[in-house]
């Protein structure tokens, strides 16, 4: 009894003594005061020094895109940082490139703010706001894509643009032990402002699992948004639209936007999917062809089964582009979906004649 | 045991390095080694952590853990005693030291669970060293650990201009070339052992 007693009594008062110095060098040594940051020449906001430039922007409700959660393994929450902020750290290295590092650019997640700073960041990020939302429906697409709708409290809503996206707060759950941000694109159009729906794929990860085996309708999610340059661009050149998997989703977005608004632009539509029982969301396209009479839809199977009794296209989408694409000087594109399906995409359409500025894509990470 | 801390201090450099001996803190050294300048800051953070927390675990040891028999808690202390050591060090140069911080002070949590530095701690216990020689052999090591992980580094920098087979690329090679390196260090154990 009495070697327990001291064993517990050692262990604690050399690690309260630990914890007191610690805390003593936090409160002193730690302690920066507060301090300003000055954001566009405009807005000024008094923060907490010390902490990193992101978690801070955070606390004065301004989002900077974040996709790792500032461990510095994204290289999204990158900031242009005009005063202030320290040297350049060993850590953005990676991902801030020589030419970026000269003006300026820096991680948010990594550099601190230990002094009174002067930073630009997009004027359209002041628009990206935390939202409180309930999941009023889940509904399978297919066995591995879900439809989540949600619906944020009454009377916020969301100004977006069709194709950008917005990041979901996972709690804490019995798998996951730290919430992270994870980016889904929004499916719904614009004029949908006070609920916004996307498509989440299964896939393993910590979000993708919280969505697909814990989350149920009715329950509160927080999202941060709209993030995304991979934008509908105004016009009236042909569109040509690539998409696979849950890559539909800001395409849906466009479409959806197109059709409310009447834009009748010649477009064709490649989606790509692996058997028929992936495909998802097709009567709903074949519904927008009666506002888009324009809008062609090329569909592939890259495994068809014998059941699927498929007669259409078999193969992937880049050997749709090569059959069909031509004349590309004449016309836009966008794509999404996974890094190689883009990856491999982006030659094709450069030697069929699209413009490198005419190509947009959004990659699926 | 009364050895001369002088030949503890060389001993632990050349004949009983921490990488090459006893292939310990594995981890920064592969991680890291990619350019000499990083890898001498690095080394330079091990050495001086080891230095530090290498006295007050012998403190604590000698003073509290063996007057009430409690031997057996060394690991868990150490731990706890080179963590909070650490951190208190990378706030205070953080904080005072800017240049140092961008040199020394970015690497010191890698090296915060670095099992050479525990391994120091546990060493000088176990080969029951005076306080002076355990400053030597801390010294030393790290000396050593630096000297291992510098020479790597300029190994690595020449690697980096010739092609390797793909599999072999990173920490493959690292590996192979630490087994090489470690073996021509056995030459210098003839002149004195420690272990």
């Amino acid at each position: 009894m009495r070697e327990i007693i001291i064993t517990v009594a050692t262990i604690s008062s050399i690690s309260g003594v630990l914890a007191f110095l610690l805390s003593i060098a936090n409160k002193t040594v730690g302690n920066y005061g507060e301090k300003t940051v000055t954001i566009n020449d405009e807005k000024d906001y008094v923060v907490e020094g010390g902490e990193t430039l992101l978690s801070a922007l955070i606390e004065e409700n301004i989002f900077i895109p974040s996709a790792c959660g500032g461990k510095g393994s994204c290289g999204y929450c990158k900031v242009k940082v005009l005063e202030g902020g320290g040297q350049f750290l060993p850590t953005e290295k990676g991902y801030v490139t020589e030419e970026e590092r000269d003006q300026g650019v820096r991680l948010s997640c990594q550099c601190k703010v230990k002094e009174d700073m002067r930073i630009e960041i997009p004027e359209e990020l002041f628009n990206v706001e935390q939202y409180k939302a309930t999941v009023s429906k889940l509904e399978n697409l297919t066995d591995k894509i879900k439809l989540v709708r949600l619906e944020f409290e009454e009377g916020k809503e969301m100004e977006y643009k069709p194709g950008q996206y917005v990041q979901i707060l996972t709690p804490i759950y019995k798998e996951s032990f730290e919430e992270i941000y994870r980016a889904y694109s929004i499916t719904t159009p614009p004029s949908s402002k006070n609920a916004v729906e996307l498509f989440i794929g299964y896939a393993g990860g910590i979000c993708t699992t919280y969505v697909h085996e814990y989350l149920k309708e009715g329950d509160p999610l927080t999202i941060v948004g709209p993030f995304g340059d991979f934008q509908y661009r105004e016009g009236d050149r042909e569109m040509v639209l690539v998409a696979i998997g849950t890559g539909m989703a800001p395409i849906m977005s466009i479409l959806r936007y197109m059709a409310e608004k009447g834009i009748d632009r010649k477009a064709t539509f490649y989606f790509g999917a692996r058997t028929r029982s992936d495909l998802f969301m097709i009567d709903e396209i074949e519904k927008l062809k009666e506002k888009l009479p324009r809008l062609e839809l090329k569909l592939c199977l890259s495994r068809p089964t014998e059941e699927d009794n498929w007669n259409g296209e078999v193969g992937r989408v880049t050997d749709l582009l090569e059959k069909y694409e031509e004349n590309g000087e004449e016309k836009e594109a966008y794509l999404c979906g996974s890094p190689p399906m883009i990856d491999s995409v982006f030659p094709i359409l450069q030697d069929k004649g699209f413009k490198e500025e005419d190509i947009l894509f959004d990659k699926f990470e | 045991m009364t050895l001369n801390p002088f030949v503890i201090f060389f001993a632990a450099i050349f004949t009983n390095n921490m990488i090459l001996s006893n292939f310990l803190g594995m981890c920064s050294f592969i991680a890291v080694s990619n350019e000499i300048k990083t890898s001498f800051s690095l080394g330079e953070a091990v050495t001086f952590v080891l230095g530090f927390t290498s006295i007050i675990n012998y403190l604590i040891y000698h003073h509290i853990l063996v007057p009430l028999n409690l031997e057996y808690l060394r690991y868990i202390i150490f731990i706890i005693v080179i963590a909070s050591f650490v951190q208190l060090v990378e706030m205070i140069i953080d904080r005072y030291f800017e240049t140092l911080y961008y040199t020394l002070g970015v690497f010191l949590p890698l090296i915060t669970v670095n099992c050479a530095i525990l391994g120091v701690s546990l060493f000088m216990i176990i080969r029951d060293y005076s306080l002076i020689q355990s400053v030597a052999f801390s010294i030393g090591s790290g000396l050593g650990w630096t000297l291992a992980i510098v020479a790597m580094a300029g190994i690595r920098q020449k690697i980096k201009n010739n092609p390797l087979p793909k599999g072999l690329e990173g920490p493959g090679i690292t590996l192979i070339i630490t087994g090489i390196m470690a073996l021509a260090f056995i030459g210098f154990s003839g002149i004195v052992q420690i272990q």
